[in-house]
């Protein structure tokens, strides 16, 4: 393989179910390449082919067409059992006749390695998850987070050289997911295992991951660094999925000059054709607000004020009508004439074409 | 007010108890006049076990008997392994197929048994196959197929979907995985499943009478023989075979009672 660091190669995979006669392409002509020791995440709203991508790296699904490596060999026709990667399920799939030892030693029982050792294995596991003494608990008497632990030390005590998890978060309130995430990530800093972790929640793929993959519709958006990510979205709909932003039209006259409606603004973007249509994306919390309207780039009022911790959250209506999401840390009161001011590296600009599902977006929003 | 209330109440007494001695006055009658010494059905002349003592004597009923039990538990077994993978089979379906064929599984359970049971014999016949014991048997396991699959199939939708996976993922290949991890989860239902299949085995006789001859199980032996004037022998089997049905079917209850229980508990 070229690539030393390559632990997974995903080449031109795709996958088709067959439902009821009915075709749906789950996963369209996907290539991605995982590295060892990296977190990555798949990120993205449901439906965008993020878990079939997970299921084919475990096994449990087979691609329609392409190939899946695994150290450099070709895995894609390897049942599930014979595969050096664990999986951590969504809704954990404990086995309820076992006890949290037994459950845990699952793997090393199938293996049949000596029971002192399997006994050691486990009680490190154990530590390791924070569940000291938990070992004749019977798994349906715990709590979801202690489940959580569990099946994570189910799947670790077999020394994957990946560890696949499929949204183990989902099930659990805010404060412990908050608390999961640092603490997974942590484990796999310690253990450098490579994780590939599937999740809807971009907060957690920002939080967590060396590398995120955002998925719309079985194909990839775009692959980056969590603050690539965000603040270099390539399309509008990574744009709009990461973290809140404004998104709006506009036109590129030259190099570094953007025109939003009437308004001509300096940017750091070049390379357009001249009078190329552009989405301009820019953050909510790039915007800053001045009282004195006339000093603003944008003249707007604003229409809503909302309290939410930090910050607070306003949307402001500028005078050709857009409505700004703009969040500060001071309050302008609703009604309040204000102006908007946008620095110009804060001003993301987007090709429209660079998105291969522009036209969806515009049909979606036209609904 | 409470009086009208106290009235209410003794009369919802005695409706009960007026329902339960319809179902269970004949069954008694029956029973206490297999203990009867004389052969009359009219009066009770005397305690005896003489009855009982025949009845084992008698080897055409011992032959039927043991053809029953034989029937029953090799019936009920197979039927168990069958329904308990097909009703996994089904449940790994998309919704569609899995209603459809739900249905399909569930057609013999509310076919009449003498359909059921004709049907099954223009088979054997137009396959040229004897009737006899082989005959009664496949049938056995034929009608048993659907009430294990009724058993099991909620025990299945219970379990997390993932079991499967999860183990598989640990390194067993499926079938072991099946029997490692998915069948004790559902082992209850597979049980209860069972049991009831072995009730209805013993149960049967329109069935059993269209696909069998020569060859009697307890219930066609009874029928036959009432037909010569039924002998007091017959009522201590039937004795017999409702004291074993009665005390399998509480069985089961138990067993599906004490896991509402333990449920309740949990909650």
């Amino acid at each position: 393989m070229s690539n030393q660091d390559a632990l997974i190669e995903i080449r031109d995979v795709c996958k088709l179910f067959t439902d009821d006669g009915d075709e749906k392409q789950a996963v369209d002509h996907i290539s991605l390449t995982i590295r060892r020791h990296e977190f990555v995440t798949l990120l993205g709203p449901s439906g965008c082919g993020k878990t079939t991508t997970l299921r084919m790296i475990a096994g449990f699904e087979t691609p329609t067409s392409g190939a899946i490596y695994i150290d450099g060999k070709d895995v894609s026709a390897v049942p599930p059992y014979k595969r050096k990667v664990n999986t951590v399920f969504q809704r954990y799939a404990l086995f309820p006749h076992l006890n949290v030892a037994d459950n845990i030693a699952f793997g090393l029982t199938v293996k049949k390695l000596p029971k002192d050792v399997i006994a050691q294995k486990v009680d490190a596991m154990l530590r390791m998850v924070g569940l000291q003494g938990y070992n004749k608990r019977k798994v349906t008497s715990l709590s979801g987070g202690e489940q959580q632990r569990v099946a994570i030390a189910r799947a670790l005590v077999n020394e994957p050289e990946v560890l696949l998890l499929d949204e183990p978060l989902g099930a659990l309130d805010l404060k412990k997911r908050k608390e999961m995430q640092i603490e997974l990530k942590n484990m796999q800093q310690k253990l450098g295992i490579t994780f590939v972790y599937v999740t809807h929640d971009q907060e957690e793929a920002l939080t967590m991951s060396d590398t995120v993959v955002v998925m719309r519709g079985g194909t990839i958006q775009q692959v980056g660094t969590p603050q690539d990510i965000y603040n270099e979205p390539r399309n509008r709909f990574v744009a709009d999925f990461i973290g809140e932003s404004n998104i709006i039209d506009g036109i590129m006259p030259e190099d570094e000059r953007v025109v939003i409606g009437d308004v001509s603004l300096d940017c750091v973007d070049k390379g357009f054709a001249p009078n190329e249509p552009v989405d301009v994306v820019i953050r909510p919390e790039d915007i800053y607000i001045v009282t004195q309207s006339d000093k603003g780039q944008f003249k707007g009022t604003v229409e809503s004020v909302v309290f939410k911790g930090v910050h607070y959250e306003m949307q402001v209506r500028d005078t050709a009508g857009f409505l700004w999401l703009i969040q500060d840390t001071s309050m302008f009161a609703e009604g309040m004439e204000v102006g908007l001011i946008v620095r110009p590296e804060d001003i993301h600009i987007m090709r429209k074409s660079d998105d291969p599902n522009a036209a969806v977006y515009r049909e979606e929003e036209a609904l | 007010m409470r009086r009208n209330h106290k009235a209410l109440h003794l009369i919802s007494r005695l409706y009960m108890v007026a329902v339960l001695v319809f179902l269970y006055a004949p069954i008694l009658v029956m029973m206490v006049l297999s203990f009867n010494e004389g052969k009359s059905r009219g009066n009770f002349t005397g305690f005896s076990l003489k009855w009982y003592g025949e009845l084992f004597q008698n080897a055409e009923i011992m032959q039927a008997l043991s053809n029953t039990l034989i029937i029953a538990v090799i019936s009920s077994l197979v039927a168990t392994v069958v329904g308990t993978f097909a009703a996994y089979g089904i449940s790994q379906m998309n919704r569609r197929s899995q209603g459809l064929v739900m249905n399909i599984s569930y057609l013999p359970v509310i076919n009449p048994d003498i359909v059921t049971g004709v049907s099954l014999m223009l088979l054997f016949i137009f396959m040229r196959m004897n009737l006899g014991f082989a005959t009664m048997l496949i049938s056995h396991i034929v009608f048993n197929i659907p009430y294990v699959i009724l058993s099991v199939m909620p025990r299945i939708k219970q379990m997390d979907r993932h079991l499967l996976e999860a183990a598989m993922d640990l390194g067993l290949p499926p079938l072991r995985a099946f029997l490692k991890v998915v069948l004790p989860d559902i082992m209850p239902g597979v049980i209860s499943g069972m049991i009831m299949a072995f009730t209805l085995s013993i149960d049967d006789f329109v069935i059993s009478f269209f696909t069998t001859s020569g060859v009697q199980n307890l219930s066609i032996y009874i029928y036959s023989s009432a037909r010569r004037g039924i002998e007091p022998t017959v009522y201590a089997i039937m004795t017999l075979m409702f004291v074993t049905v009665v005390s399998l079917l509480l069985l089961i209850n138990r067993k599906s009672l004490g896991r509402t229980v333990a449920k309740r508990t949990r909650i």
